[in-house]
């Protein structure tokens, strides 16, 4: 067990995958001297050379449309999209290509890249430099979505992606980059596809991912101060979905609310509450309720503590789930 | 860059005039291989009147003919070795089988039975890309991918001159040029995407012009032209292979038909340009010379036809049943296993079958 932030187990997760299997090679923009914006590539261009970390010309559909085509030649691209909203030139490759082409050849052609975006907000970023993207990739078949919340968890599960037949999109979300947790590097890689309950719950179940999770959590315990005993899940995956996970801890507390920074129309969010109604319908007691960014686009620095889903935004919603005694849902 | 290497990438390289005579100053080329490279161009052209036939009796939903530009397709896949690429765009059919590829797995994508009828693994061809220029990147990253293997692999990516404009184009040929990966970039300019014509998509000197802006050379040749364009190509697959970095080549040729039988050519074109087209025909060109040097005569020229014929016999056969479709398989490929949500659909795609059945 060491202290790290979760940078550091990204870069330890792209060192140990690079020296496990030689096909792994890490590229995109300022990856290799620089070690990325984030220092997330940070001394592997120095320690593997550049035929396994290197820089490329600032295009993003290129840096895909390339990992495709050495995936297609044996190799296990890792590639680096410099910010979630930078990745959108790649929008096509991604969409066409990277989720289709082993459909398209049946299985024949299988593309194992991975795809690493910084994502959402909270940092004070100027424009295009924090959007919560993860719908268009969920939306897409054929892309494997991974959303990682804490450190440990973003080395584990990122030497899962890397190790993982199918392409995998992979959201680090950069509010946490610089933040120091335990990591267990002797832990196992972790399975793609697994929830897991961060903490038990006996009234009502937070669902969360990625940058929202510390925020139900701190939800959670700010409830128990209260006398509320709230669950929280942390998806760990959004594709593919696990429903036994969630659907289980909801049937048991029959209230859920759902957290994320994208806008909640056509969400992830929305798409999880739509399936806790089809499956769980007969064990809830409330409505399911969604907490996510507005559908604005992403705010300006100074206004987006108003945006992101907070604490009280979450208490808010819990306060609504038809509790005995309690008043009617407002939303 | 010097003047020579502008000058080619500007002016039309030819070695076989129009009217089927060497152009004065220009070696013979081996009678025996050309009679090869003839057989080909006639299977070529005999596979796109066959394909077109498919689809007018409804047995194909849409064909992409390459009249008029069999040499290039011909050429293009002549060139290669056996561990070589090629990334084809959804008018090379003619160029796939020429690879090898049987032609009725090719086209029966067009049948409708999946978006890709061949295993790429087998010929080294690439499925048949129809987003424009995309395939470019994959053939680079195919090719950076062996050269850091320490393969001498060569990929050849094709395109139309409606591609260049795509900026997927732009950033393949950026790419192959910096990491000097061993691609061959050829633009069949048959002067159509659909209905814009060439001189909506560019205004530069030539298309094989751009590549001066990409540090690689370009070179621009009459895509009617077999014998220029397998030297060409060749000398391109050499440099590649000798770790000397990407070609663009630019053949000038045209697209006789319409885009496809969707399409409607007299809208934006007119006879009098096809017609002149038809003056320079790829195949005619080459039987033109063979002839004349003494190395077609009418025997040679029947085994030619009979076995055109006979693959053209194969692909009627092939494609003129209905091939059983499974529909479970909508759910087998799109992961390596299926998610647990594409088991359930899976299902309960199989309960509602089974009550059509009952």
């Amino acid at each position: 067990m060491s202290k790290m932030t979760m940078a550091q187990a990204i870069n330890t997760a792209l060192r140990d995958a690079m020296t496990a299997d030689d096909s792994v090679v890490v590229f995109g923009e300022d990856v290799g001297a620089l070690g990325g914006v984030f220092r997330v590539t940070d001394g592997l261009h120095r320690d593997f050379g550049e035929s396994r970390c290197f820089d490329t010309p600032l295009a993003e559909s290129g840096i895909v449309g390339v990992a495709v085509g050495m995936a297609m030649n044996g190799m296990r691209p890792v590639v680096e999209m410099q910010f979630d909203a930078f990745a959108y030139p790649a929008f096509e490759q991604i969409t066409s290509h990277v989720a289709k082409l082993g459909n398209r050849t049946r299985g024949r052609l299988r593309v194992p890249v991975v795809i690493r975006i910084p994502y959402a907000g909270g940092i004070g970023g100027v424009e295009h430099h924090c959007d919560s993207s993860e719908a268009y990739y969920a939306h897409t078949p054929g892309l494997t979505v991974v959303a990682p919340a804490t450190n440990a968890d973003a080395y584990g599960l990122l030497r899962a992606a890397i190790e993982h037949p199918d392409p995998v999109i992979f959201l680090e979300p950069k509010k946490h980059y610089f933040a120091k947790e335990d990591v267990d590097l002797a832990s196992p890689v972790l399975p793609i596809g697994r929830a897991v309950v961060r903490r038990p719950g006996r009234d009502a179940t937070l669902i969360a991912y990625g940058p929202s999770v510390p925020v139900a959590l701190g939800a959670a315990a700010q409830a128990a101060t209260e006398g509320r005993d709230l669950g929280v899940v942390d998806l760990r995956t959004i594709v593919p979905f696990d429903d036994d996970t969630v659907c289980a801890e909801v049937r048991r507390t029959g209230r859920a609310v759902v957290i994320a920074e994208a806008p909640g129309f056509a969400s992830v969010a929305s798409e999880i509450a739509a399936r806790l109604g089809e499956r769980c319908f007969h064990h809830l007691e409330a409505p399911v309720r969604r907490v996510t960014g507005f559908d604005v686009p992403y705010p300006a620095p100074k206004l987006e503590h108003h945006f992101l889903p907070g604490v009280d935004r979450i208490l808010d919603a819990v306060d609504t789930l038809q509790w005995p005694d309690s008043r009617e849902v407002t939303a | 860059m010097s003047a020579d290497e502008l000058a080619q990438a500007i002016t039309v390289a030819r070695a076989l005039e129009e009217t089927g005579r060497l152009v004065p100053g220009t070696a013979a080329p081996d009678a025996d291989a050309l009679v090869e490279g003839y057989r080909r161009l006639v299977s070529a052209r005999r596979l796109n009147e066959q394909a077109g036939a498919l689809v007018r009796q409804g047995r194909l939903a849409v064909y992409p003919s390459s009249r008029g530009q069999e040499a290039c397709q011909v050429a293009c896949a002549s060139v290669l070795a056996d561990d070589d690429w090629l990334f084809p765009t959804y008018r090379d059919t003619a160029a796939i089988a020429a690879r090898g590829v049987d032609p009725v797995e090719v086209l029966s994508m067009l049948r409708g039975d999946w978006h890709c009828g061949y295993d790429p693994t087998v010929h080294k061809v690439a499925p048949q890309a129809t987003p424009l220029a995309t395939q470019l990147l994959h053939a680079v990253g195919v090719g950076h991918a062996a050269r850091l293997k320490g393969e001498d692999t060569v990929v050849m990516a094709l395109c139309g001159d409606g591609a260049t404009s795509e900026g997927d184009f732009h950033e393949a040929l950026n790419f192959a040029a910096v990491f000097a990966a061993p691609v061959v970039f050829f633009v069949q300019n048959n002067k159509y995407a659909i209905s814009v014509p060439l001189a909506r998509q560019s205004v530069a000197p030539s298309l094989a012009a751009k590549a001066i802006g990409y540090g690689m050379p370009g070179v621009r040749v009459d895509g009617n032209d077999l014998v220029v364009l397998e030297q060409v190509l060749a000398e391109a697959v050499g440099r590649a292979r000798a770790g000397q970095g990407p070609t663009l080549v630019e053949a000038d040729t045209y697209r006789m038909e319409s885009h496809t039988n969707a399409d409607d050519a007299t809208r934006y074109r007119t006879d009098d340009e096809v017609a002149e087209w038809v003056g320079r025909d790829p195949v005619v060109r080459v039987k033109t010379y063979l002839t004349a040097v003494g190395a077609l005569d009418e025997a040679r020229e029947q085994r030619i036809t009979a076995a055109a014929e006979e693959m053209a016999a194969s692909v009627r056969a092939g494609l003129g049943t209905e091939a059983p479709v499974d529909p479970e398989e909508l759910f087998a490929h799109v992961y390596g296993t299926p998610t647990p949500q594409l088991v359930e659909q899976r299902a309960a795609l199989r309960i509602e079958l089974d009550g059509e059945e009952a």
